[in-house]
């Protein structure tokens, strides 16, 4: 069972900040090909991923890194911080 | 070091009272972050990952210290409501000359830009609108 977050934009297309999500997903990126086929809302958030960050248990990741033991994972768009 | 992210106003001078005291320090540097009313904006909501934020900013400092040989570094990033004039965050550095100072405090505030995980959405006449990086907030981090 792995926890997944989404924040700013992406947690506002998808309707929550986080979920529990069952999954055989090797990467993220096969992760993502999951999410996008339940809903559209979901396959909205995640049509351009060039607009889109990963990150896995609180460190910033890529789309090909492996889920294999991961916790957390969170999406959200590029960082406006300062 | 030291490093907070927190939603209440921050006291300038308070934060500053002792900062750099010890050491040999010759230089001060002491950005701060404020939001603006550029376009009739009314207020900003900032959200943050609370479990990473703390631990992305302090990797970006531990780099910055390393690099210019800090002898002290603060960062302050608010999130939250907030509303022109409001300060949003601030940095200081402390080292034995200013170009160290001025440096680190730049590399900071680029990396924190980029690299720590607030995002802000800004509310004004024409509704609200999230905030969207800039390419050249991304490309200021290949200078370093």
């Amino acid at each position: 069972m792995l926890d997944v977050l989404y924040f700013a934009w992406v947690r506002e297309r998808i309707g929550e900040p986080r979920e529990q999500v069952e999954t055989r997903a090797a990467t993220v990126a096969e992760l993502v090909d999951e999410l996008r086929s339940r809903e559209d809302r979901y396959a909205l958030a995640f049509s351009d991923l060039a607009a889109l960050r990963v990150a896995i248990d609180q460190e910033l990741a890529d789309w090909d890194s492996p889920l294999d033991g991961v916790r957390e994972v969170a999406f959200f768009p590029p960082m406006t911080g300062g | 070091m030291r490093i907070r992210v927190q939603s209440e106003p921050f006291d300038l001078a308070a934060e500053l009272e002792g900062f750099g005291a010890e050491g040999d320090v010759g230089a001060q540097v002491t950005f701060t972050g404020i939001v603006r009313a550029t376009g009739g904006l009314t207020r900003m909501e900032i959200e943050h990952y609370p479990g990473m934020t703390l631990r992305a900013i302090e990797k970006i400092a531990a780099e910055a210290a390393a690099r210019w040989s800090l002898d002290d570094c603060l960062v302050i990033h608010r999130y939250g409501a907030l509303v022109p004039g409001d300060r949003i965050m601030m940095v200081a550095t402390a080292s034995r000359h200013r170009a160290a100072a001025f440096e680190a405090a730049e590399f900071l505030m680029d990396y924190l830009k980029s690299r720590a995980p607030f995002w802000k959405k800004e509310y004004g006449p024409d509704g609200a609108a999230w905030v969207a990086a800039k390419d050249e907030d991304e490309d200021a981090l290949s200078r370093w």
